[in-house]
């Protein structure tokens, strides 16, 4: 018997390691020779510990277990029992029936450290096609599917690549961004575990496109699965010649190391992450010069993010109309969605960008885990505004959010409920800020510890019309005066809870705050 | 649980040593020590310097910089709460509050028996189901209150 079950941090933080062992046990107490493939996740947490039985029909899910179900699990899959864990065919399982899963399409089906299990999903087709096709028809496919930057600020992926297959060096870097620092988001951690191969294949068609030989990812400590998993995926790919001296009998070269950050959300911005990788501390550069002309070492440096990377051989091996072919508007092919915080259904969803944010969070989502109503979806991270339900027909779009004041970000949705006190929030944003704030700018360093004393004198009831005033005044300040995104874009967090939410800047402060 | 070894210059010595020639060796070189020894030893500073030909001042300047690097070894167990907002979303400040109290320490405290050190952490990527935590190398999920009795219970 073939049974599946995840080793993603998740389902591991659910109890899928104490439902493995107990399987192992179970299976050998009865003598049966069981094979049990630990995957990533399918993203369905609410379902995790989730375990699958491979059947001549497909693969049927249980979900989710403890280990007081397994014997009832097995017998059920023995007899072909009812159970009331039992959740039938996984491929009829509404939540994913729905997803357009291309950048996804092997997390959670897949051994992750199985060269072959990748290579028997599709995998390596991308970077053969890269390898035939050559690095300029590389960069103009990557270019032509419309591909946009994950990280968060949306620049197309294959102008990124020109400009560094452009320039002229001996020595040029691919770099990961896997600092993925936002909260709400666990997309990059997910693919790492669950199909790092698929990493491994976007890195080294982004080598040969712009003629760099090493590449790097630089990950964060606070992902220790996804840094072991990558460890061994990197080693296994060079044994299966997607890395290293002659990658697939090519002749061409591509190196890959992975280096782990120490805490620093501010080190996910590109210039401070290689500042970080340098070995210094993670200040933020002036731009120009761009990463893609002096980046790593001062050489030229494509810099995406883990999803833009991964998105990749999909691209490649399909072709970019196949991929542009999804998505609305500038907004071309999949996001993977990431739902988060008080929600019924929080997972992972990827779909073609257009879905409403109401589609999300109320039918996706199934609204609150509390079942209270929901009161405020912050999108995109700490640096993302946070939007009532009335903007919920918002597409998820770039466009779109940006044209109300938001963001997608990464593509982290964050539910609350009605006890959410909006001023809290924006506090938090502010402290936030300050906490992380790389110094090298006074808006932000300074500003951001401003505006938490001007919402704690707002809590206190002092002045509150002129410290509402300074507060907006201050936001406008850290928009315009600071060099990048932290203190850039604190603000959205900030205004939006200001804007959607006044009436919470009114309110009395909670006894615990006033003290 | 982590073990951490008393300091060895020679140890230390050794661990620069094999990763002294990697380019940016700075911070794989200080994730090194600090898993060896629990935090970043004083004594390894001058010694981090010579090795890749900065200052002292340089060095610290980098240690200081990054959240992760500690200056005293941590309790014999860490826990590290997320207080970001998906977890705050679900309850997760209540639980840290509760936390705190219960072992009656401040954020980067460690319990006067050497048993638990709390840190804050920023996302754990488990957003999916917070409120969430590391103790040690193990996540967990959806904490509340009794979980975290039931911890502190079983690390004394
Ligand atoms: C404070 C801050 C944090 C960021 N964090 C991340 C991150 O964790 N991951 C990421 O890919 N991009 C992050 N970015 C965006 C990067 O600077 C950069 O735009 C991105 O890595 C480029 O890759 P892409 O074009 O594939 O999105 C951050 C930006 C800022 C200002
Ligand atoms: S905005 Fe903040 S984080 Fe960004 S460069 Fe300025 S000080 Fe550093
Ligand atoms: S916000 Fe707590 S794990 Fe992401």
């Amino acid at each position: 018997m073939k049974f599946f079950l995840p080793r993603d941090m998740a389902a591991v933080a659910l109890g899928a390691d104490a439902v493995a062992a107990a399987l192992t046990a179970e299976a050998a107490r009865r003598g049966l020779a069981v094979e049990l493939v630990r995957t990533g996740s399918r993203g369905m947490f609410w379902l995790e510990p989730m375990l699958e039985v491979a059947t001549q029909a497909g693969r049927v899910a249980y979900g989710p277990l403890t280990v007081a179900d397994v014997p009832g699990v097995l017998d059920a899959v023995a007899t072909g029992a009812a159970h009331a864990r039992a959740l039938g065919p996984v491929d009829d399982i509404a939540w994913l029936a729905r997803q357009t899963r291309l950048t996804f399409a092997r997390c959670g089906i897949v051994d992750p450290l199985s060269a072959e299990d990748y290579a028997a999903h599709g995998g390596g087709r991308g970077l053969d096609r890269a390898l035939a096709l050559g690095p300029a028809a590389t960069v103009a496919e990557v270019t032509a599917s419309g591909l946009r930057g994950r990280g968060g600020a949306g620049f197309p992926t294959g102008i990124k690549w020109k400009t560094v297959a452009d320039a002229a060096d001996a020595q040029k870097y691919i770099v990961a961004n896997a600092d993925e620092g936002d909260s709400g988001t666990y997309a990059d951690r997910m693919l790492m575990e669950g199909d790092p191969f698929c990493l491994i294949e976007g890195m080294a068609i982004a080598g040969i496109a712009v003629g760099a030989t090493q590449g790097y990812i630089y990950s964060r400590s606070e992902y220790p699965f996804a840094n072991a998993t990558m460890r061994a995926a990197i080693a296994a790919a060079r044994r299966a010649a997607m890395l290293g001296p002659d990658v697939r009998g090519s002749g061409i070269a591509f190196e890959l190391e992975l280096r782990v950050g120490a805490g620093a959300y501010v080190c996910g911005e590109e210039t401070a992450l290689l500042e970080s990788l340098e070995g210094k501390r993670g200040q933020v550069r002036a731009k120009p010069p761009l990463p893609a002309h002096q980046g790593l070492f001062g050489r030229p440096t494509v810099i995406n993010n883990v999803v833009s990377l991964a998105s990749v051989p999909f691209i490649m091996a399909e072709g970019a109309a196949v991929y542009r072919d999804y998505g609305m508007g500038r907004s071309r092919g999949t996001m993977p969605i990431q739902l988060a915080g008080n929600l019924k259904h929080a997972g992972l969803f990827e779909t073609a960008f257009g879905v409403t944010l109401g589609e999300l969070v109320e039918d996706i989502g199934g609204g609150t885990m509390s079942g209270r109503p929901v009161r405020a979806v912050q999108v995109g991270g700490p640096l993302g505004a946070y939007f009532p339900p009335s903007l919920f027909d918002t597409p998820f779009d770039y466009e779109a959010f940006a044209a109300r004041d938001g963001l997608i970000g990464h593509g982290g949705v964050v539910v609350f409920d009605d006890t959410v006190d909006m001023r809290h929030q924006a506090r938090f944003a502010l402290e936030f800020c300050a906490a992380e704030s790389c110094g090298k700018c006074t808006p932000c360093r300074l500003g951001a510890v401003r505006g938490v004393e001007v919402i704690d004198r707002i809590a206190a009831g002092e002045n509150r019309g002129g410290n509402l005033v300074l507060l907006r005044d201050l936001c406008e300040t850290m928009k315009f005066g600071s060099l990048c995104a932290l203190g850039g874009f604190t603000p959205y967090p900030v205004l939006s809870a200001l804007n959607h939410f006044p009436d919470d800047f009114q309110a009395p402060a909670l006894p615990a705050a006033a003290e | 649980m982590p073990s951490y070894e008393p300091w060895s210059a020679a140890r230390a010595e050794t661990i620069i040593a094999a990763g002294k020639d990697a380019p940016g060796a700075l911070l794989p070189l200080l994730h090194d020590l600090q898993h060896v020894f629990g935090c970043i030893p004083d004594a390894a500073v001058p010694m981090l310097a010579a090795a890749l030909n900065l200052s002292r001042a340089e060095i610290h300047g980098v240690v200081s910089f990054y959240h992760d690097f500690r200056s005293h070894p941590p309790g014999r167990h860490i826990l590290k709460l997320c207080r970001a907002e998906a977890c705050q979303a679900v309850g997760g400040e209540a639980v840290a509050r509760h936390a705190l109290a219960r072992l009656g320490i401040d954020w980067h405290g460690t319990t006067p028996d050497g048993a638990m050190t709390v840190e804050p952490v920023y996302c754990l990527g488990l957003c999916a189901c917070g409120p969430s935590a590391m103790l040690d190398e193990a996540p967990l999920a959806r904490l509340d209150a009794a979980r975290v009795d039931a911890l502190v219970e079983t690390v004394r």
